[in-house]
Parts: C-alpha cells; sequence; structure tokens
C-alpha cells in the first residue's frame, strides 16, 4: 500500500490516447497519399511504421525499458510522420535508414520519450535531406496529375520501391518532377517573375488545397490536413496557439512582401499551402515533447517558426524552410520555457492593477 | 451573431468570460447525493474528540475522565490566538483522554476525548441566544464566533473569528458567500443552501454587520442553479436584495478557491503574500454562515456539520448531519456499507481529500465529505507514472499560472532552490494539474514533497544559524575564562615574585643592615594588590 | 609586409585586452566572503567533531584551504557534501559513514550524580545543571552531537531518535510505502514524550 496523495481522481487521458489521437488525424492525410502515388505510397508508410516499431522494441529491450512502451503509439506515430514527410520515390533503404536514425538517434539517445530536443520525425528527415539531396528533392508525378505512367500497380511499385527506376525501365528525370517551390526558386533565381513562374508551372490554388501538387506524401492535400487539424483541435490534444501563430505569421509576411514587391515574393495564399507548411504547424510544431509548455510560450514558438520558414524559403538555398524552421525552434524551446513563463497568480508586472 | 463571436472566442480561450481566473478543468462531476434531503446520524458508541480540529495552536483537554459533558460544553480550551475551543456533541461520560489517530494523510495522532453518550443529548445552555445582533458590538459578536468554535467549513478549517475583523486601515467593501462546490461528488453545501438559505443569509448578514461591509454577493455555480434561485428567494424575502446579490458562474474546477473565486466575481487577484482583506474582500464558505447563525442568534456551539456521504461503493448515498466525534466507520455502515476493509475512504472530496487508512478516525471540522470508493477506482486514477511528455496540459489547467511539469522535475530532482525559482510556494494544490497530466504523474504529490522539503532546509538552516551563535558565544566565553584565569596566574605569579624580590633583599639587607633597619623595611611592605577585577 | 602587418595588429588586440582585463578585475573586484565563511554557513554546526576537526568553523576553515576533502561532514549528509564540492569545484565524494537519523541527547536523571562533566562538554551550552544537581538537556537546542556521552562517568545519557511531530511532518517522496512510513513513525514514538 502506497502513500496516495490527492487527486483521486484523474481525466483518463493518457500518452497512448493522445498518440492514437494524432495517428487517427493523420490518416485523412496517409489516404490521400496512397490516392497520389498508389502502392508507393502504401509501401513506404508500411516500412516507415514497422521499422520504427521495431527499432523501439529493439532499443527498449537493450536499454531494459519497459517493453510495455511500445504500444504507447508514439513509435508509430513517428514513422507515420515520418513516411509523411518523405517523397514517394525514396527508396526502401532511405526509408530504413531515416526511420532507425529516428527512433535511435532522435529519441531512444535522449532517454526516451519526453526527452528528446528535436522531434525525432523531423530530424531523421532533415538528416536525410542533407545526406541525399538528389532523391529528397525528386519528386513523383502524382497518378492524378496527368501522369500518364504505368508504374503505379502492385508488381512495378514494389520493383520500383526495392530496386530503383533501373528495375522498371525509367530514368529519376522520368518519373519525377519539381515541386511548386522548388520551382519557384529555381525560376526566380533566373529573373522570371513570381506570376510567370506559377503560371509556367499551372500551378493551381485549388488543387493545391484540395491536393494534386507533387510534394512529399503528406503535402498532398491541405484540406486533408486541415481535417484531421481541427479535429485534433477539437479533441483538444493540441491547442491552437502554436499552428495559428504559425500559419499566420507566414501569411502575413507573404502578404506585406508580396505588397511590396510582387514580382519577387510569392503570395501569401501560395506560401499557406504550398510545402510541408500545414503539415509542420498542425503535426510536427505541436509535438508535446519538443515545443514549449506554457500557452504564452507556444505563441512565440509559433512565432518564430513562421519568421523562420518564411525567410528560409525566401532568402535560404533550400526551397522549403517549414521544417528547418521547426527545428531550429526546438533548439529554442528550453530556452523559452525559461524566460516565457506564465504570470503567476498575485505577481503583478509593472502596471500592475488598482 | 455576437453570442456567436462569444461562443467561439470562449472555445479558443481568448476571452472566456468578462474576469474569470485562469486554466481551471471541467470535472466528472458524480454527484449522486445531489437534492437529497438531509438526515440525521444516529448516535455512535462513542465519540471521539482530537484536541485540534483547525489551523493553529492545539487546544488543552478541559475534562477529566469521568465527568458528565453535555452538548455544546466546552472540553478543549483553545490556547494562543490562531485557536478555537472544541465542545462535546451530546451528553455523556468522559471516558478516556489518549492519543488517536486523526484524519491527516501521515496517519498520525492527537491527544483525544473520548465520549460515551448517555443517550440524553442534554444541551449545555450557557450560551444567551443573541437574535437582535445588529444591536451588538462587532466584539462581542467576535468573541462569540470564537466561543462557539467555528472555523471555515470550507476545508481549511481556518479560525473564522481572526476574519471578522473590523480594520480601519482595510475596510471590507464585499463579503462573499462561497456557495460553490466544484469537488466532485460532494454536494453538502448545496444541500444545506436548499434547506437552510434563511439561516445562512442570516449569518452572511451577521458577517456584514461585524465588518462593516457595505455589499455581498452569493457566489454559486450554474450546476446548482436550483440552490441560486432558493438564496435569490431568501434575500428578498429577508428584503436585503439592495446589498446582497446572487451571481451564477459557469461551472470550472477549482473556482470555490478562495483567491480563483475572489478573482472571477471581481476580477482582482489577492497580491502574493497578502490576504483578501488587502483588497477589501472577504469570503466566507456557506457552511460556515450557517454556523456563524446557529452561535448568534441560537446561542448553539459548532457540534455537528453537514457530510456528503457518497462514493461509488456505497449502496444508499446520503447527505448527513453528522455530530463531531462520529467514528468514520459508523457513519458509512449507515449508508449501508457492509465492511470498511475492501474500500478507500476519502476523506473530503476527491481532488484535495486524503485517503483515511484506519477506520475509526473521528468526524471533525473539516469533514465535508466522507467517500466510500472501491479500491479498483482510486487505482485507476493513480495510474503508475509515465515519462512527462511536456504536452503543457497541466499548464493550461493550472489556476495559479505555475508551470506544473517542470515545477515537478524539479522536485523530483531535488533541486528544490529552482523548484522555489519557479514559484512553488504558489501552488494552491487543487489537483487540476495531476487530473489532466496524461502520464499520470502525481504533481501534487512532487509539489507537497517539494514544500515539506523545503521547509525543512529552512528549519534546519535556522537550527543552524541558532548553534552556530551558541558555539561561538561558548568559545567565547571559554576563552574568556581562559584569559581571566591566565590574567589571575599572572597576578598571581608578579605578586609571587615580588614576594621573592621582597624576600631576596630582605636576606640581602639582613646580612649587611641593622636589626633595626631590618624591621622597618617590614612594615613598609607594599600593601597587597587589589585582586583581579572578577 | 604582411607580417609586420598581422603582428602589429594581434598585438594591439593583445594590448588592448590586457588593458580591458586589468581595469575590469580593478572596477570589478568584490570584495567576496572569504571562501571558509561560505562553507561554514553550509555546515550544519552540530559542532560533533565527526570529521575530525574540533566544530564545524575548523573544518570550514581546512576545506576551503585544500586541506582536506570535502566528504567529512556527517551530519550535513550527502546535500551538504554536494553543495560545498559545489562551491569548491571539486568533484563530489560519497560520505563514508551512514546516514543516520536525526538524533538528541536525553539524560536519565534518576542516574545523574551531577558531575557538570557532560556540561562541559557541551559546545552548544545545552545541558543545564550545578554540581550535585541532576543536569537535563534543552531537547530543543540540541545538535545530536555525542560529545557528552564519553565524559559522562555514570553512563546514564542517551541518545533518542527526534519524534516527529504532526507540524514537521512532510510528505514522504511519491512511490513511498504507506506501511514504511507508519513503522519509521512509529519507531520514533517510542522514543522520548513530547
Amino acid at each position: 500500500m502506497i502513500l496516495l496523495s490527492s487527486p483521486h481522481q484523474h481525466s483518463g487521458n493518457s500518452i497512448q490516447l493522445t498518440m492514437f489521437t494524432v495517428i487517427i488525424a493523420l490518416i485523412p492525410a496517409a489516404m490521400v497519399s496512397v490516392y497520389l502515388y498508389g502502392w508507393l505510397a502504401f509501401l513506404l508508410l508500411t516500412m516507415c511504421i514497422g521499422a520504427s516499431m521495431l527499432t523501439e522494441y529493439v532499443c527498449l529491450h537493450l536499454m531494459k525499458r519497459d517493453i510495455k512502451r511500445l504500444w504507447d503509439g508514439s513509435a508509430a506515430l513517428t514513422g507515420l510522420l515520418l513516411a509523411l514527410t518523405l517523397p514517394a520515390a525514396v527508396p526502401w533503404w532511405m526509408a530504413l535508414f531515416a526511420s532507425v536514425f529516428a527512433i535511435v538517434l532522435g529519441k531512444q539517445l535522449y532517454g526516451g520519450l519526453g526527452y528528446n530536443l528535436f522531434n525525432p520525425a523531423l530530424s531523421a528527415r532533415v538528416v536525410l535531406l542533407i545526406s541525399f539531396p538528389l532523391q529528397m528533392t525528386s519528386w513523383m508525378i502524382p497518378m492524378h496529375a496527368g501522369a500518364t505512367l504505368d508504374m503505379y500497380d502492385f508488381g512495378t511499385s514494389l520493383q520500383f520501391f526495392f530496386f530503383g527506376p533501373d528495375a522498371v525501365k525509367q530514368t529519376w528525370d522520368a518519373v519525377t518532377m519539381a515541386s511548386p517551390l522548388g520551382y519557384l526558386k529555381t525560376e526566380l533565381g533566373q529573373g522570371v517573375t513570381v506570376s510567370q513562374a506559377l503560371s509556367d508551372y499551372h500551378y493551381s490554388t485549388f488543387y493545391a488545397f484540395i491536393g494534386r501538387e507533387a510534394g512529399s506524401l503528406g503535402e498532398g492535400s491541405a484540406l486533408a490536413l486541415l481535417f484531421g487539424g481541427v479535429y485534433l483541435l477539437a479533441r483538444k490534444t493540441i491547442s491552437w496557439h502554436i499552428p495559428i501563430t504559425y500559419i499566420a505569421t507566414v501569411a502575413a509576411l507573404a502578404w506585406v512582401f508580396n505588397l511590396i514587391n510582387p514580382d519577387v515574393y510569392a503570395p501569401a495564399m501560395f506560401h499557406v499551402l504550398a510545402g510541408g507548411l500545414i503539415l509542420c504547424a498542425f503535426f510536427m510544431a505541436t509535438d508535446p515533447v519538443s515545443s514549449p509548455s506554457s500557452a504564452i510560450g507556444k505563441i512565440a514558438f509559433g512565432f518564430g517558426c513562421g519568421l523562420l520558414t518564411w525567410v528560409i524559403r525566401t532568402f535560404g538555398n533550400y526551397p522549403e524552410g517549414a521544417m528547418f524552421a521547426v527545428i531550429l525552434m526546438n533548439c529554442m524551446v528550453p530556452l523559452i520555457d525559461y524566460y516565457i513563463r506564465p504570470r503567476v497568480y498575485g505577481y503583478f508586472r509593472k502596471r500592475a492593477k488598482a | 451573431m455576437f453570442n456567436l463571436l462569444h461562443t467561439i472566442k470562449h472555445a479558443l480561450h481568448l476571452t472566456p468570460q468578462s474576469h474569470a481566473f485562469r486554466g481551471g478543468v471541467h470535472l466528472s462531476e458524480f454527484k449522486r447525493t445531489a437534492t437529497k434531503a438531509s438526515e440525521q446520524c444516529p448516535m455512535p458508541r462513542v465519540l471521539m474528540y482530537p484536541v485540534k480540529q483547525h489551523i493553529g495552536q492545539a487546544c488543552e483537554p478541559l475534562v477529566k475522565v469521568g465527568d458528565r459533558v453535555l452538548r455544546g460544553q466546552k472540553i478543549g480550551k483553545s490556547q494562543g490566538y490562531v485557536s478555537v475551543p472544541i465542545h462535546a456533541s451530546t451528553s455523556g461520560i468522559v471516558t478516556k483522554i489518549e492519543n488517536h489517530i486523526i484524519p491527516h494523510p501521515s496517519g498520525m495522532g492527537l491527544p483525544t476525548i473520548f465520549v460515551e453518550p448517555d443517550g440524553l443529548d442534554e444541551v449545555d445552555e450557557s450560551l444567551i441566544p443573541l437574535p437582535n445582533y445588529r444591536s451588538l458590538s462587532p466584539v462581542e459578536l467576535r468573541e462569540r464566533v470564537r466561543i462557539a468554535g467555528i472555523a471555515g467549513l470550507g476545508g481549511a478549517v481556518f479560525p473564522t473569528f481572526i476574519k471578522l475583523l473590523k480594520d480601519k486601515l482595510h475596510s471590507i467593501e464585499t463579503v462573499i458567500l462561497n456557495g460553490i462546490e466544484c469537488e466532485p461528488w460532494l454536494t453538502n453545501d448545496h444541500q444545506l443552501m436548499l434547506e437552510k438559505s434563511h439561516q445562512i443569509i442570516t449569518g452572511l448578514d451577521i458577517v456584514m454587520h461585524m465588518v462593516g461591509a457595505q455589499s455581498a454577493i452569493v457566489a454559486i455555480e450554474d450546476n446548482t442553479m436550483d440552490a441560486a434561485f432558493v438564496m435569490q428567494n431568501a434575500v428578498e424575502d429577508m428584503k436585503l436584495s439592495q446589498v446582497i446579490k446572487v451571481e451564477v458562474l459557469p461551472t470550472i474546477y477549482p473556482q470555490g478557491g478562495e483567491k480563483q473565486l475572489i478573482q472571477a466575481l471581481t476580477g482582482k487577484e489577492v497580491p502574493a503574500g497578502r490576504l483578501p482583506i488587502h483588497i477589501g474582500v472577504l469570503s466566507t464558505n456557506v457552511g460556515t454562515a450557517k454556523a456563524i447563525h446557529d452561535a448568534v442568534c441560537l446561542g448553539e456551539a459548532m457540534t455537528e456539520r453537514l457530510v456528503t456521504v457518497s462514493g461509488d461503493a456505497l449502496p444508499s448515498p446520503k447527505n448527513m448531519f453528522v455530530r463531531f466525534g462520529t467514528p468514520v466507520c459508523f457513519v458509512l455502515e449507515q449508508c449501508g456499507l457492509d465492511s470498511c476493509d475492501d474500500v478507500n475512504i476519502i476523506h473530503g472530496g476527491p481532488m484535495m481529500g486524503e485517503i483515511l487508512r484506519p477506520t475509526d478516525i473521528p468526524v471533525v471540522k473539516a469533514s465535508n465529505g466522507l467517500l466510500a470508493m472501491k479500491k479498483a477506482t482510486v487505482m485507476a486514477s493513480h495510474h503508475e507514472e509515465e515519462p512527462c511528455i511536456r504536452c503543457g496540459d497541466c499548464s493550461d489547467a493550472c489556476p495559479a499560472g505555475l508551470m506544473p511539469n517542470l515545477l515537478a522535475m524539479h522536485c523530483k530532482e531535488e533541486q528544490f532552490e529552482r523548484a522555489e525559482n519557479y514559484q512553488l510556494f504558489d501552488c494552491i494544490e487543487c489537483g487540476a494539474c495531476s487530473y489532466v497530466c496524461p502520464s499520470h504523474i502525481p504533481l501534487v504529490h512532487y509539489f507537497r514533497f517539494g514544500k515539506g522539503q523545503v521547509a525543512k532546509i529552512r528549519r534546519e538552516k535556522v537550527f543552524a544559524e541558532e548553534s552556530r551563535q551558541r558555539s561561538e558565544s561558548r568559545d567565547l566565553r571559554l576563552r574568556k575564562e581562559q584569559e581571566e584565569k591566565e590574567e589571575k596566574r599572572r597576578i598571581a605569579q608578579e605578586k609571587k615574585e615580588a614576594r621573592a624580590a621582597a624576600l631576596a633583599a630582605q636576606a640581602a639587607a639582613a646580612t649587611d643592615v641593622a636589626d633595626e633597619a631590618l624591621t622597618e623595611t617590614v612594615s613598609e611592605k607594599p600593601a597587597p594588590t587589589p585582586k583581579a577585577e572578577s | 609586409m604582411h607580417i609586420l602587418l598581422s603582428l602589429s595588429v594581434f598585438s594591439g588586440f593583445a594590448l588592448l585586452v590586457g588593458i580591458g582585463l586589468a581595469f575590469a578585475s580593478r572596477y570589478f573586484h568584490v570584495e567576496g566572503d572569504p571562501l571558509a565563511d561560505k562553507i561554514d554557513a553550509l555546515l550544519p554546526q552540530t559542532q560533533c567533531g565527526q570529521c575530525g576537526y574540533p566544530g564545524c568553523r575548523p573544518y570550514a576553515n581546512a576545506v576551503a584551504a585544500l586541506e582536506v576533502d570535502v566528504n567529512h561532514c556527517v551530519p550535513g549528509g550527502e546535500r551538504t557534501m554536494l553543495q560545498i564540492a559545489d562551491m569548491m569545484g571539486v568533484e563530489p565524494k560519497a560520505i563514508e559513514a551512514e546516514e543516520t537519523a536525526p538524533v538528541v541527547a536525553f539524560i536519565r536523571e534518576d542516574e545523574c550524580i551531577g558531575c557538570t562533566l557532560c556540561i562541559k562538554a557541551c559546545p552548544v551550552d545545552c545541558i543545564i545543571g550545578a554540581p550535585k544537581q541532576y543536569h537535563t538537556i534543552i531537547t530543543d537546542h540540541c545538535t545530536g552531537c555525542t560529545l557528552c556521552l564519553e565524559p559522562c562517568p555514570v553512563d546514564c545519557i542517551d541518545m533518542l531518535e527526534v519524534p516527529e511531530t504532526l507540524e514537521k511532518w512532510a510528505w514522504p517522496v511519491p512511490g513511498t510505502e504507506r506501511a514504511k512510513v507508519g513503522v519509521e513513525r512509529k519507531h520514533q514514538h517510542e522514543g522520548i514524550d513530547v
């Protein structure tokens, strides 16, 4: 019999419940990815989730931790998130490497769930991008974006996934295309205006919203992601602070600069819908472990993410800055938690109430 | 349209209400005994009165074994300022006075007076009813409140008379009557408002008269609307609606907390380290107000209270008037519980109460609820601790604006200075953080541990400082004694040398000076040196 | 030419930094507490001599002078040791003696012969008595140093554990067995009466 302190009642919330709620919220996005990339997406998802869970099991076993932790869903969620940030064309070994990296270096070596500084899935994704820039910026042409590739059936996908384009008598260039962000970056570099570049790309805001533009598995459809995001907000699994401030900051910056010079700075709507912004805002930046604890800290965090995302996209070398922004802001979390604290009851700032 | 906007704002926590306190949680209420008419608990075979049932100094027993006591007779004399006397709750014989366990998490005991009831229930009528209290001075009424043994019945059991002070420096503008029962399961305050609304409002009126307040607010949550109507009717009946206002607040835990309620009603915060009186507010619980009415208008000392006896293991939960001193197990048996062994008994509400182990513990002034819970229910809420995922739910729920996860981490690592830096002592232990924690971290337990350790370290520091001073003054004294001794020795030595020199001179003189000269020298010997000042 | 330039730049820089440092050391000089005072403030002041020094202050002096390790204060326990090690900037070392519950001395008065030897031994002056009279100990001031045990010719002094009172009770760390709390308490209650 252990001496127990009050309260003797509990809300019934648990880590498992939180993780599975996020997994459920990601199901629409995963379904869209399968719709866009067929069996390839399915293979990638299976690979990442399976490898993550297996690695987690091995780690827990080696580190003599409770095996039950495997079922808290955090490893499966990491795998799922990782898969959704990868391009459909990555080979199996890269997916495997990223999964192992995410679990071992991204999480377990820090001390397991709750101790990691960075979002495991994002850190693995960044490592892949830096190590294998070609594969990580080759975006598969989506099935329904006018592609006439006959490689989306199961057999071909399997061969492509495990043996690369040569096995199905294709070349990288034939099956992949640039993402809107990447195309814009290249064209801007050659002095083309924003509107010209976007019309050359046949960019459509509507398609970007419901999901037809090339990109990572999960970036396809803003609609599906918003669906999941709103579900998370409604279930109070995440609070509105990070996603709203994040997206609003990007939109506001893009809007102001687009007003100043529409030829060089892309419009707000484009920034919000293109790339992984919505995925990062709702599912990556809100990772509880690597984001601040207090509401006011979350607002600061969201603002920082938004600022960095826009700055990297506009002035950086990489076309996409969302994940770098989140990773960089992850470093700031201990500082934010230390310096930005909620005001404690009964303590007033200088302008005290009478 | 405006309503819609308001709803959206509310959902986003932008502006929840005009002035709500921050944080808070919505609890599952389980109010099984809501609107169940109160019953009188039968007389047990023995009643037990611990000498301390309030915050402050313990009482000194006034009776001896074998004495006969009456209901309302003072059996414990208060010691010191922060103390109120205790009274027998029925007539009977004192059988023994010995250490007995009290409702406290430590499981420790206090000297306890055991009374065996004689069944006559004779009342001690030494307190005269004072029904026209308006004509009496606050000082007289204050003494009556103290003599009647009234301590805050909301749970803190702070001696009430101390608060009822007309202070020229801090005049009280508003008296808040706390009719908010935010603990799950408990319904005793709700039921008391339904049944004794007039007495409660009279008690409130007495308090207002005593502190010279011009207005009062009766605060009630919207889950007990019927009580709000009853109280409003009582206020109108007594023609006090000019000064007493009934306000209904949206239900949220811990709104019944004094500081949170003051913030919700007035928008003002009690500054850190100060009291509600410093912002012109006094708050009192409905049960306390009724007890003040009984003490003043009926001349009755506080000998019983309304207790919610409930819990998921109890066949027939009830609201019962229970005499102080009644054993907890006896009360539960009245509600159909066969054996107290297979249940966990919670004293108070589930959010802030403690689990009692032995069951022959008496009901005391703080006992607002007795819950017999199935062991599985309690264990489910004390799930094994998992790692913190830093979700921040605790921080969102905290009504004091703390960051419980970081605070608990510092307490766990025994970095108490850091914990104090994170405002450990502003925690009100409401339990909202532990309630929402997905990792089932016993946050409140860590804070209590931390607070205890910090208090211990502070005590040790003070003690070490005292010891150091004592040791230093001892060293100083020893050194002084040593010096004095040496001084004495030196003087003695000098004297000895002087004498020796004199003798030597004598001897020398004896050899070549005449006998007459010798006698002269002896008579001229210097007077004895004065003794060293001692 | 280039070499000359770089040499002059770096020597100029070094000079500048040197002057800055010199000024800093003069103007930001703090007349801090001597180290021994700070260490003395951390010690529990039991004056027990278990460290091998005659009291807390001499031990603090010795630690400050690096004559002795930081782990010799037994009553201070691990926390004091860690604090001292932190202040001295040295590696913490485990304390060899086992940490014991706090104790106070208690004189069995019917056996006391009134020799005043314990009074002389007490480092904090908390024993009262006169020659040929019973002595007694002011429990509230006793540091539990045990220095009075040895001089007593009739062995009438006991060291008793300090009883835990309701006011001083503190919550144990989460996960503590309730039974253990109870046993400790019972054990302590059997000591002296309060």
